[in-house]
């Protein structure tokens, strides 16, 4: 049982991964590229661990998995923005 | 596990490699060949693991990929774009033609027999049977080496004289940074997002560089990648406005990079005057000896790696103490010529948020 509820959310953390990278390649501009790749970082991921902390041995190993989502979170959260910044600030000087 | 999966997934591997490292030599801009080669990095930290070298795949996922990228961008960044195809251009449209296809020709043929050597070497590793004589060998040995994770044992232990050697070529590079002058003005805040990023990412790297420290002795971990961990939080207090990098001052920074070296020398020669061969440690005392040693180790490679981030000899901290940093000075002096009602403010705080934008560039 276990097995099938995490397995099931893994499949649907790669199914925003696969839609995060076809938004990178296919979106028109910058901002939407963006939008469509912390999806896949943000709840790709979180699924992905949700689905592995499910199959963990312990619980030091769950925690560790968790706090590594919470470091990407932060990580593509800033970084996001910080690519955006300059985007937007390139924009208004031209 | 099922083997044909896995043998899917190591075939995958394998190509997203070879063409990552392909498209990292093709790319004619400099930028996105940089990018490639940090996913090229990251790939190859993932074979690593696959290859059951946790330790190796840490080292490269942290210095090969992160601080290496880190580097290669800061010195795509001193240069304009596109300068690959001007500079190709330039030649082709010179005299000196003829004397690119004379040296293409010779590397051509260089890299040729390199790549026949290396054939021949690796279908020789194939056919000769293999071999872990030296692996069992370790192993036998592990329980005196006053660690349990057996590259440790045979870094800091059994080869500690190649890990002593290793710090003097990081040592000797610093020479060289240092030869370069002093550091170029850092990066200016990029606001407050960032700022908050690196307010508590820093003591995390902090954290977890110690824990790699510590974990070394009986699980994959170990002074290199604490070392480019502690580095990395100095590249994200240089990005953030940080124009030291948390490294100590002058004094204390010479002996915190001579720290690797002197403390390996300091023990070996100690355990010399004491009859024992030079760093054989006595086996109850090799576990102290090795954590001292990796501290050591640690904060050498953390500033060494630091410092050719930061490109240069530190700013001397005098010039600091009297008053501003000089080259905050001068972009100061700059914007309070271009903006004389605001300048008061924005001079002294780097953490302006709508005027950070494109000083990056000084």
């Amino acid at each position: 049982m276990i097995d099938v509820i995490s397995s099931l959310l893994i499949v649907s953390g790669l199914g925003f991964y696969l839609a995060g990278s076809v938004g990178l390649l296919r979106l028109p501009d910058l901002y939407s590229r963006l939008h469509a790749l912390t999806k896949a970082d943000n709840l790709g991921l979180g699924l992905l661990t949700a689905g592995l902390i499910l199959q963990a041995q312990d619980l030091f190993i769950a925690i560790k998995l968790t706090l590594i989502w919470l470091a990407v979170l932060a990580a593509s959260a800033a970084s996001a923005h910080l690519i955006a910044q300059h985007a937007r600030r390139r924009e208004t000087r031209t | 596990m099922n083997t044909t999966a896995v043998l899917v997934f190591d075939i995958l591997l394998v190509l997203s490699l070879l063409s990552l490292a392909v498209a990292t030599l093709a790319t004619r801009d400099a930028h996105r060949s940089v990018i490639l080669f940090m996913a090229f990095g990251l790939v190859l930290a993932l074979a690593w693991g696959r290859l059951m070298a946790p330790d190796v795949a840490l080292a490269e996922a942290a210095i090969g990929a992160g601080l290496s990228g880190a580097l290669l961008l800061a010195a795509v960044r001193e240069q304009p774009r596109q300068t690959l195809t001007a500079d190709t251009n330039a030649v082709h449209s010179g005299n000196d033609a003829g004397l690119k296809v004379i040296l293409q020709s010779v590397a051509t043929l260089l890299c040729v027999g390199l790549a026949a050597t290396l054939s021949w070497a690796l279908a020789h590793a194939l056919q000769s049977a293999p071999s872990n004589a030296l692996a069992q060998a370790v192993q036998e040995n592990l329980a005196t080496s006053g660690v349990s994770n057996p590259v440790t044992a045979v870094l800091l232990n059994f080869r500690a004289y190649d890990t002593l050697l290793e710090l003097a070529v990081l040592l000797t590079a610093i020479l060289g940074i240092f030869a370069l002058g002093p550091a170029r003005p850092g990066y200016r805040s990029a606001g407050p997002v960032f700022d908050s990023l690196a307010h508590w990412l820093v003591p995390v790297l902090i954290l977890t560089a110690g824990y790699l420290l510590w974990v070394g002795a009986q699980a994959p971990g170990g002074a290199f990648q604490a070392g480019a961990i502690l580095a990395a939080a100095g590249v994200v207090l240089q990005l953030s406005g940080q124009r030291t990098l948390g490294l100590p001052q002058e004094r204390t920074l010479h002996i915190v990079i001579a720290a690797g070296v002197g403390m390996f020398l300091l023990v070996g020669l100690s355990l010399l005057f004491l009859g024992r061969p030079f760093l054989g440690y006595p086996p109850a005392w090799a576990s102290a000896l090795i954590l001292l040693i990796e501290t050591a180790a640690m904060l050498a490679i953390a500033a060494t790696l630091a410092l050719a981030f930061l490109g240069g000899r530190p700013q001397s901290p005098r010039l600091n103490a009297t008053g501003e940093k000089p080259a905050a000075l001068s972009t100061g002096t700059l914007r309070a010529a271009m903006h004389p009602v605001r300048s008061g403010t924005d001079a002294d705080t780097n953490s302006g948020y709508r005027n950070s934008s494109n000083e990056q560039k000084q």
